[in-house]
């Protein structure tokens, strides 16, 4: 071997012997890429307390619209809840393939006139958006929420596997949890839940609504659900409740299909207090919260009032 | 018009019909710009599924194996008719396989270049091109006794089944992943970059959601191999197994068109057979086959002596050098004679399995609006369209659920898709009425009509959590979609291993209520073996695999009705 063959050749094998070992050292116990999606954690989307509003508001008139519109007014008006350029998101409840009048989902026209209000009031983006139980496509379409959600203006979101951030939710019983980003990376959180029967919880109104906020395996937390239901209401405090009254599912909920079981109401209150929301709203099946395990939970845990009269309630039949 | 004009047009048509075709691959989808205000019902705007309804394969087998041309089949004349006066036209010019199948060939392969003996010698007619007769002669006999086989191999099944439980399924797991390791790097310009390609391309491409099969591998493996194969021979599937291009093959016996060979200009130069993807001799001294020949007109157009012409009436005379075209297919009688009584020996052989009639799978959940299963069989072609088009990811197709015999026909998995009551896509896009289109009505059921009913759910108790761990669920009852509900739930107080007593609601099945839609199996929180799970008794299709005696449905009228239907 000649000795410029010699270099030549030990010099190319020393390189890629470097270029091995190197590689090895640098690749040693490390990921190269990274797969943690960046932390964010705001979750508490309330408003300041004022005395001067009540925490409850009810409202019942035939066109719905104006029934929104008088609940509202009573507990402060949109101004109150929705500041100009702040991006906010409503979070309906639209579970089910199932049309409005099968009151499984909240009304398309309440969640229309709350896109427009919020526009009104200067959001710079309203977002719809849910974790349904049936397909997202199908759901948003048949509930028809899609179609008025984006004529007042919103953005529909339809969950998709990337938009979850795991969250640490600091509950007794829900820690680490998928939650669709657009319920926590944004400046105001509306909770518009409808009335409706569950067997399990008696009744599922506001808090029980924030289910949809939540990807992963959520059917595991029926095993403790006044628990994790409460986990999750100490976790997210939506700026407003908008509870949709109008039609109320008295049996076969939470996902219904028969028009024999919707009882005709339309009623629609507001509220900054899940729990007396979630009182009040329940005597429309005629349950008394306080024999309802997850409400009675959510007041012992200090996150409102059974007793909503004193809480500051208005109604307006 | 000049041959380079009308070769152009024929390779213009070619990428026309293959697109036409994927395009309405793509757009069997449940398509979200639907206005809900003005249909109650979804439907697709387009008839996703009429490509396959223009095969004459099809149609002729069908025919055969359920005694019916079943609506919309009646456009294979469309196809037949001009194969009859005209010969295989619609292999070179309207095929999307066979399209697929030349572009492939086309691409030069290491071991037959472009020009040469061995591109010669391959292009000569060969024997092996008799295969597909005789394969086609098999499922006809097989048809003609009731078992529908020519959907595994019909072309046109095949690429529609191919690419929408296999190509597309794919490309989308490879986009996301392929998204997601661009994302990985960090790098945010690249990423947004990546996102930006991704979010074009997918509407048009990729499913509104990840869809995964049950064993799509079987599926690509035979449509791989037939890519594949193009690389040994010019389209080998077209010249040697192809059963429709036999079935074309056959009803172009009497052709009026056809090639007409000028000995005396000829040279010999052999362009021809180069450029010959049917493999039918056009060159001088040897047979033209009508049969084999896809109408490509590559041979006239590359011919320097203007030899050779496509035109009607051709001369059927021959000299001593030249012998005169044939038009029969060249299959021996005794071969024939073998294939179809293999063909008719197949059925009572599937038959005599114990799949179909004495050990059904119990799994066998079929579609809803399936026909019996003796009719399912004679019907389905394994198109997959129903598969494609199922918004829930349902519909799978089989391995050996069915048997041997119903491989890759249509099978309900509640576990990974339960099925939507509000939906009745799978009817709409059935070509051969395998499924039939169900109205709402019929589908969900009202006081007068019962629902159709898929099959019934049953309870695991022994996995139950209610049942066997004193812990809360009802999960099922939640999402039993029927109403009243099916799965009805008693409160019970049970001791738990510390003795301390646990309320619990158990759940139980009201069999005259339950559809067997499988949303219960689908929302069950024991992940791997669900405690509720749906089997194939009840369903509307068969009136042997009951349950009830009689059925008392709630929600309807309180006399008692008979088993329907």
């Amino acid at each position: 071997m000649k000795r410029r063959e010699f270099l030549k050749r030990t010099t190319k094998a020393t390189a890629l012997a470097a270029v091995c070992g190197g590689a090895g050292w640098f690749f040693n116990n490390r990921q190269w890429f990274n797969y943690e999606p960046p932390m964010v954690s705001k979750h508490d989307f309330e408003v300041v307390p004022d005395n001067r509003f009540p925490q409850l508001t009810l409202t019942r008139d035939e066109n719905h619209a104006a029934a929104l519109y008088d609940a509202l007014d009573a507990i402060g008006s949109i101004k109150r809840f929705v500041r100009p350029g702040e991006r906010v998101t409503i979070k309906p409840n639209v579970g089910w393939d199932r049309t409005a009048a099968q009151a499984a989902t909240t009304s398309p026209l309440l969640v229309g006139e709350m896109v427009r209000l919020c526009l009104e009031a200067g959001a710079s983006k309203v977002i719809v958006s849910d974790v349904t139980c049936n397909e997202a496509r199908r759901c948003f379409l048949r509930s028809g929420i899609r179609e008025a959600a984006e004529k007042a203006g919103a953005e529909v979101i339809l969950p998709v596997q990337d938009d979850y951030v795991v969250m640490d939710l600091g509950g007794e019983l829900l820690t680490g949890w998928p939650v669709l980003k657009h319920f926590v990376e944004t400046d105001r959180l509306i909770n518009m839940p409808i009335v409706k029967q569950h067997s399990l919880t008696s009744c599922t109104i506001s808090m029980k609504n924030l289910y949809g906020i939540l990807g992963g395996r959520r059917n595991q937390l029926h095993q403790k659900i006044d628990q994790s239901i409460v986990d999750l209401a100490s976790f997210s405090r939506p700026t407003l409740t908008v509870v949709d009254a109008t039609r109320v599912l008295m049996r076969g909920g939470p996902q219904g299909g028969s028009l024999d079981d919707v009882n005709i109401e339309h009623t629609v209150l507001c509220a900054t207090d899940q729990v007396a929301a979630d009182a009040r709203a329940a005597e429309f099946l005629g349950l008394d919260a306080a024999r309802v395990g997850h409400i009675v939970l959510a007041e012992k845990a200090g996150l409102g009032t059974i007793d909503y009269r004193s809480v500051g309630y208005k109604e307006n039949i | 018009m000049t041959i380079q004009t009308v070769r152009n047009l024929r390779r213009f048509s070619q990428v026309l019909f293959f697109v036409v075709f994927c395009w309405l691959i793509l757009k069997t989808n449940f398509d979200i710009d639907i206005d809900p205000t003005t249909v109650s019902e979804i439907t697709l705007p387009y008839p996703v599924s009429i490509a396959l309804q223009f095969d004459p394969l099809v149609a002729l087998a069908t025919l055969l194996a359920n005694g019916t041309l079943f609506k919309g089949l009646l456009w294979s004349l469309v196809i037949l008719i001009p194969t009859i006066f005209m010969g295989r036209f619609f292999c070179g010019w309207v095929c999307p396989l066979g399209s697929l199948n030349h572009w492939l060939s086309e691409i030069r392969s290491e071991r037959l270049s472009f020009r040469g003996k061995g591109k010669i010698e391959s292009n000569r007619y060969k024997k092996y091109q008799r295969i597909k007769y005789y394969i086609f002669l098999f499922v006809i006999a097989a048809a003609l006794f009731g078992t529908l086989q020519t959907g595994l191999l019909d072309p046109l099944p095949l690429l529609a089944r191919s690419i929408g439980t296999v190509v597309l399924p794919a490309t989308h797991a490879a986009a996301d992943g392929a998204l997601g390791w661009v994302k990985s790097f960090g790098i945010q310009p690249v990423s947004s970059a990546a996102q930006s390609v991704y979010d074009f391309v997918a509407p048009t491409l990729l499913n509104f959601r990840r869809v995964h099969f049950h064993g799509i591998l079987t599926i690509a493996l035979l449509f791989g191999s037939i890519l594949v194969l193009n690389r040994v021979f010019t389209r080998f599937w077209c010249r040697g197994l192809c059963p429709l291009g036999a079935m074309l093959g056959i009803f172009s016996r009497y052709a009026i068109f056809g090639l007409q060979k000028d000995e005396k200009s000829c040279d010999h130069c052999n362009l021809c057979l180069l450029s010959c993807q049917g493999a039918d001799n056009p060159d001088i001294g040897a047979k033209w086959r009508q049969p084999e020949c896809h109408l490509c007109l590559n041979c006239q157009a590359v011919c320097p002596q203007g030899s050779l012409k496509f035109k009607f009436f051709p001369t059927l005379e021959g000299t001593v050098t030249n012998p005169p075209p044939i038009q029969k297919v060249d299959i021996s009688k005794r071969k024939t004679i073998a294939s179809l009584a293999g063909g008719a020996a197949l059925f009572p052989l599937l038959r005599s399995g114990d799949s179909f009639e004495v050990a059904a799978n119990e799994r066998l959940i079929r579609p809803p609006g399936s026909v019996a299963e003796d009719d399912f069989l004679a019907r389905c072609i394994r198109c997959g369209q129903c598969m494609r088009v199922c918004p829930n990811n349902a519909l799978h197709p089989t391995l050996l659920e069915s048997g041997v015999e119903g491989i890759w026909t249509p099978i309900l998995i509640p576990r990974i898709g339960y099925c939507e009551p509000s939906c009745t896509l799978c009817g709409q896009v059935c070509p051969t009425g395998a499924i039939l289109e169900l109205t709402m009505t019929e589908k969900v059921g009202d006081k007068e009509t019962p629902p159709n009913r898929i099959g019934t759910a049953f309870f695991d108790r022994g996995r139950c959590l209610p049942w066997a761990m004193a812990t809360p669920c009802i999960v099922c009852e939640e999402w039993c979609p029927t109403s009243p509900k099916s799965i009805y739930l008693k409160e019970e107080v049970v001791l738990d291993r510390e003795g301390n007593e646990v309320r619990v609601q158990r759940p139980y099945i009201d069999p005259n209520i339950c559809t067997g839609c499988g949303a219960c199996e689908f929302a069950c929180p024991v992940v791997d073996r669900p405690a509720v799970y749906v089997t194939s008794v009840g369903e509307s299709r068969s009136p042997d695999n009951q349950l009830l005696l009689r059925r008392k449905d709630p929600s309807r009228p309180p006399r008692e009705i008979p088993n329907e239907r």
